[in-house]
């Protein structure tokens, strides 16, 4: 978290360490502007804080009870303890009823090693759930083209539906029913299509476990690496990683990045339409030709040289240039430019007008 | 109209009451005394006055919270105090009031006792009944007494001078008279009320809100729809108070739906206020402004949990949310808002109108004041009760409530529903006030005081409660979802008999983490009857586990019903009589009930007759009975039926 | 003429209509959904999948998040319900003094278990956790009427009396 100079500053003391932190910010994020580790669940960046995991628990001098360090507001002078024996007890104990309602199949779950129900895991240091199961025995639904939805997994931290609700706007989904019968769903059980989802993924980029999952890339496991670009579809300039396999893009995720402009944010062509048109049989490479009724490969000298020649012979009203709604800003000022300027006329117009 | 005025109309038309000719009937016809049968009893009355052509006015008022003795009516002649009777029946009504009315005859054999002065021979003074000599009626003043239907019954007796009063002081001298009053939270917790309003007076902010938590959700507690029902008015004049001590301008009353009666009084109390100018714009001439709204609940437990309750009534799910920040500084769509019970808002107007000094003698030094209770269960006089704080449960118990049922051996007082413990026998002399009850392992709570005898298994009782806990969890954090779920999973297990060593371990890890970890106070107080009957009743759970007992007699999976051999007349009755026809027999033949048939719904044991009384139940042991009908051996008595 | 074309192709253009004009009333007040959600289920019975969208669209809400608020609620129904609703009571009290076995004595009576309606649609049962009459349990009611102080054979007798 970058301090602004100009806010108030508080001065805190958490596990004994003095930290200097903007006032107003949460003891979760004063605790990670220290460097010290507090397990979380349903905490996001992007949504705003909810305190329902209780993993985040803290003891705080003066204060009742275990509050979670993602809700309370820093004081001035407070003093805050994230790791004493009883916090480090209550918190397995916590996150050992967690695992209580979640499937014990990593092995053969697709989220394996990217889940982050396991990372807390290794944290808190849970390795035996004495508790008996709790199965919830619900169907796997599959009626989105781009991703699979198996509840049975979900820990409802409620990241999909806030994220749903609060950054997309759209609440798709939503909490149905309560207490142990509480899910993520939709109304009576309605299609995600017919529940106003627009398959922008955020719900599956948010999720802690393998309750969503890109059905495509769901069996493709850990990625060779991954490569940071800008989405090609439109011009709008989302931040894109392109996650590559075996030389090939088997997903693609937005960048979560303050400095990025779409800050963990894509529409379903960037976020479900890149693996396949990039890597698809028919997608072009290499610029075409008509040479006596068929279409054949050329190189991009030529082909622009023949454009340039024609053009030379036509000027003013006789030409129009439409351009791409998916070109840059940048992109089409050089379009109208080049129609005003060099072809002498106002016939410019872009695709998503037409 | 000046409040003068309102209050001189108010005294003659309540004069004009009293001083009438004609007999006045009053019929209490709360919500328990329909269930009892008021209905009826009124329509009795009406044909009856119609058919001898007597002239009489009939009222129905609110509950008197004698709830063990309804349907209950009050009958003034002119002149005379009040006669209560109690136990009225529709078809002995008539005559009842023929022998009063018409000869003058005051049946002390069907009379309760008689209140206002004077005297009445062979009647006792009601207020000196054990039921009531312990008792000290200050927010239960006017329940029974007055028509709650009407403004003027309440403005005759004091109502809305709290008011009037208060539109007079500045509102920081009204939050100091709240403080010295020793006033605590009514809904369980008891913070004071007092601090409570000042916080939310000195947030930032000109739009405010006052709350009034009418979701009266434990079960075993009618309080609040006693009081709603029977004096809507004091509430109102609280939350009136409140409102302009602390600033705000808009109130909601969220009531359950449940309490149609409750809802329906609080609408017509609201018109009757408008119309005095009571509520609204400039009330009372003082330039302040206070409207209310009535927010109908849904059906959902939590929603008695303040944040919970506010997003209920900001059309949300009723999920409650971490505090800080509290809600007198971010309540209602981010507002500064108070909320108070509605007994706590009852007890504003009566500070108001009497003053601090007067409210604080009641009550001991750290729970000032009077608390009512729903005093229901295993006891004698069931009923609706107030009592100074300090009060021992046993008086409680004994006094008011006449002791256990039919005789029998007390057990256990689950106070604060839910979300409150049982206490045994040994705890009987502890006081009720706050500090103690807490010290124990319970909770005040809103005031359910429940009473178990010996035929009350502790396990199933807290069964019972974690059933509950956990329907209406809202599932928002896991300690609560989860962790009310594996308790009653393992409760369950030991009531049916499937208990195994290491579950009472088990139940209390898991009840100590939802109480530390939970989000909100329905959470964190739900494992209390787990730890409770741990504490004071664990010899109960290990005869479940260890010996497959249930020494109460009541786990159906733990208990065996069985028919004597030598005491069965075969008299056919539990033959005829049981829903699964299980057993099997004839006349003069000693009945036999098939074990595998046999649903354990206990009709045999009831109507076998005492006389014989061959039905026994039993559990841990067996009893040796023939397998087929045999023939009864000998007569015992009269087997002739 | 937009509002004329959806009425064309809407199947029941009443249910529409009356909708609309449940949620006019409370002209766009904060925090009305429950309310309204409450007035059409007291008008219908229970909320059906097409109320629910339509509610949703008029108070600009995704009918998810309407179904969410609606089901968290014990109060509301999805599904039509029997003619008469029976709701036994097993608040603490009723429950020490047997209203399971009451329950249980309606259940096997009607063939139904709770949360259930009978195959005639003569009733739907129902278990709630509190009246609060509990000084005179255990107690039954039936529609709007109350009945304390309830035995087994008393709970066959007073279901007769509903058609």
């Amino acid at each position: 978290m970058v301090v602004d100079e100009r806010a108030k500053v508080v001065t805190v003391t958490i596990d004994g360490r003095m930290v200097k932190v903007k006032d107003g910010c949460t003891v979760l994020e004063a605790a990670r502007q220290a460097g010290i580790y507090v397990p979380t669940l349903c905490y996001h960046p992007s949504l705003s804080p909810y305190g329902a995991c209780r993993l985040c628990i803290v003891e705080i001098e003066n204060m009742r009870g275990f509050p979670t360090a993602c809700t309370t507001p820093v004081t001035d002078g407070m003093v805050i303890r994230t790791d004493s024996a009883q916090l480090r007890e209550l918190r397995k104990n916590i996150f050992e009823l967690i695992l209580a309602e979640h499937p014990k199949q990593c092995v053969t779950c697709a989220k394996n090693l990217r889940c982050e129900l396991q990372e807390v895991a290794s944290r808190i240091g849970v390795e035996e759930v004495t508790l008996p199961p709790i199965r919830k025995d619900l169907p796997v639904y599959r009626d989105s083209p781009f991703f699979d939805r198996d509840y049975n997994l979900c820990v409802l931290c409620g990241r999909c539906v806030r994220v749903c609700q609060e950054v997309r706007g759209v609440g798709a989904i939503a909490f149905v029913y309560r207490g142990s019968r509480a899910l993520v769903g939709t109304a009576f059980d309605k299609t995600l299509q017919d529940s106003g989802c627009q398959f922008c993924g955020a719900c599956v980029d948010i999720c802690p476990t393998g309750a969503l999952l890109d059905r495509e890339s769901k069996w493709s496991g850990l990625p060779d690496k991954s490569v940071v670009t800008i989405c090609p579809y439109c011009g709008v300039g989302c931040q894109l990683s392109l996650e590559v396999k075996a030389g090939r893009v088997v997903r693609s995720v937005p960048v979560y990045d303050e400095s990025s402009v779409n800050k963990g944010q894509a529409c379903v062509k960037g976020r479900f339409g890149i693996a396949e048109f990039v890597h698809h049989p028919e997608r072009l490479s290499s610029p075409l030709m008509r040479k006596d009724g068929k279409l054949v490969e050329t190189s991009w000298e030529a082909a622009l040289g023949f454009v340039a020649e024609v053009l030379s012979r036509h000027k003013g009203d006789e030409f129009a240039f439409i351009a791409s709604a998916k070109c840059t800003n940048e992109e089409n000022y050089l379009a109208q430019k080049f129609t005003r300027a060099v072809m002498g006329t106002n016939n410019v117009d872009h695709c998503a007008r037409l | 109209m000046t409040f003068t005025e309102i209050q001189k109309r108010a005294a003659a038309e309540w004069e004009k009451l009293q001083k009438s000719l004609r007999p006045r009937i009053l019929v209490g016809a709360g919500t328990c005394g329909k269930a009892a049968g008021a209905g009826a009893v009124l329509k009795a009355i009406d044909e009856f006055l119609a058919r001898q052509g007597v002239g009489a006015t009939v009222i129905q008022v609110g509950c008197m919270g004698l709830c063990y003795a309804e349907p209950m009516i009050g009958v003034i002649k002119p002149g005379r105090p009040q006669v209560i009777y109690g136990s009225v029946q529709p078809e002995t009504v008539g005559q009842l009031l023929s022998d009063y009315l018409m000869n003058d005859n005051p049946r002390p054999d069907l009379a309760l006792g008689y209140i206002g002065d004077g005297k009445v021979d062979g009647i006792p003074n009601l207020f000196d009944l054990t039921v009531l000599k312990p008792q000290v009626r200050l927010v239960l003043r006017n329940c029974g007494l007055i028509d709650p239907e009407n403004i003027d019954h309440y403005i005759a007796n004091g109502g809305y001078s709290g008011l009037f009063k208060a539109l007079s002081m500045s509102p920081e001298a009204i939050i100091e008279e709240i403080k010295k009053s020793g006033l605590r939270g009514r809904g369980g917790a008891g913070f004071p009320t007092g601090q409570k309003w000042e916080f939310c007076r000195r947030a930032p902010g000109t739009e405010k809100y006052i709350v009034c938590n009418a979701d009266e959700g434990d079960p075993g507690a009618f309080m609040n729809r006693s009081l709603l029902e029977g004096d809507p008015h004091s509430v109102l004049e609280g939350m009136v108070i409140g409102a302009y001590a602390i600033g705000a301008n808009h109130g909601y009353i969220y009531c359950r739906a449940e309490y149609p009666l409750a809802l329906e009084r609080l609408r017509l109390a609201l018109k009757q206020m408008e119309e005095y100018g009571l509520i609204g714009d400039n009330i009372l001439g003082s330039g302040f402004n206070f409207h209310i709204k009535i927010k109908e609940g849904a059906g959902a437990f939590v929603c008695g949990e303040e944040t919970a309750l506010l997003a209920s009534i900001e059309g949300k799910r009723g999920m409650p949310r971490p505090r800080p920040p509290f809600p007198a500084i971010s309540g209602l769509w981010g507002k500064p808002t108070n909320i108070n019970n509605v007994e706590t808002w009852a007890n504003v107007a009566l500070i108001l109108q009497k003053g601090a000094e007067w409210y604080a003698q009641y009550g001991t030094e750290r729970s000032k004041g009077t608390k009512t209770f729903a005093l229901v269960g295993k006891v004698e006089r069931t009923g609706l009760i107030e009592v100074p704080l300090g009060i021992t449960l046993r008086q409680i118990i004994y006094d008011i409530g006449g002791g256990i049922l039919k005789g029998k051996k007390f057990k256990a007082v689950q106070t604060g529903g839910p979300s409150g413990g049982c206490l045994p026998a040994s705890l009987l002399d502890s006081p009720v006030d706050y500090e103690s009850l807490t010290a124990a392992g319970s909770i005040m709570g809103s005031g359910g005081m429940i009473v178990a005898d010996e035929d009350t298994c502790m396990v199933d009782l807290t069964r019972y409660f974690l059933t509950f806990t956990q329907a209406e969890s809202c599932g928002k954090c896991p300690p609560c979802r989860v962790g009310t779920r594996q308790m009653l999973d393992i409760l369950t297990r030991i009531v049916q008999g499937q208990g195994k060593s290491g579950d009472i371990e088990q139940l209390e890890r898991i009840a100590t983490t939802v109480k530390q970890g939970s989000l909100c106070g329905l959470g964190q107080t739900a494992p209390n009857p787990v730890l409770t009957t741990l504490r004071y009743f664990r010899d109960e759970y290990q005869a479940h586990i260890e010996e497959k007992r249930c020494p109460a007699l009541v786990c159906k999976e733990l208990i065996t019903f069985y028919i004597l051999p030598d005491k069965c007349q075969g008299c056919m009755i539990c033959m005829r009589n049981c829903p699964v026809e299980a057993i099997n027999g004839g006349r003069r033949l000693v009945h036999v009930i098939d074990q595998s048939k046999c649903i354990k719904c206990g009709t045999c044991l009831d109507i076998c007759p005492t006389r014989f009384s061959a039905v026994v139940k039993v559990s841990g042991e067996r009893i040796e009975v023939p397998s087929e009908p045999v023939p009864v051996q000998k007569a015992e008595g009269s087997a002739q039926d | 003429m937009l509002n004329y074309v959806t009425d064309c192709f809407s199947k029941e253009p009443r249910l529409s209509d009356e909708l609309a004009q449940i949620v006019a009333e409370y002209g766009g007040e904060k925090g009305a959904l429950i309310p309204i959600l409450q007035k059409v289920q007291e008008r219908y019975g229970y909320l059906s999948e097409e109320a629910v969208s339509r509610i949703a669209k008029l108070c600009r809400m995704s009918q998810s998040e309407v179904f969410g608020v609606a089901s968290f609620y014990a109060q509301f129904y999805f599904t039509r319900r029997g003619r008469h609703s029976i709701k036994v009571c097993l608040g603490t009290a009723c429950h020490v003094r047997g209203g399971e076995r009451i329950l249980d004595e309606v259940k096997r009576e009607l063939g139904v278990e709770s949360g259930g309606t009978t195959d005639d649609n003569r009733f739907s049962l129902e278990r709630v956790a509190c009246f609060g009459s509990c000084a005179l349990a255990p107690v039954v009611v039936i529609d709007k009427d109350v009945y304390g102080r309830m035995t087994v054979s008393r709970a066959k007798e007073i279901l007769a009396q509903y058609e």
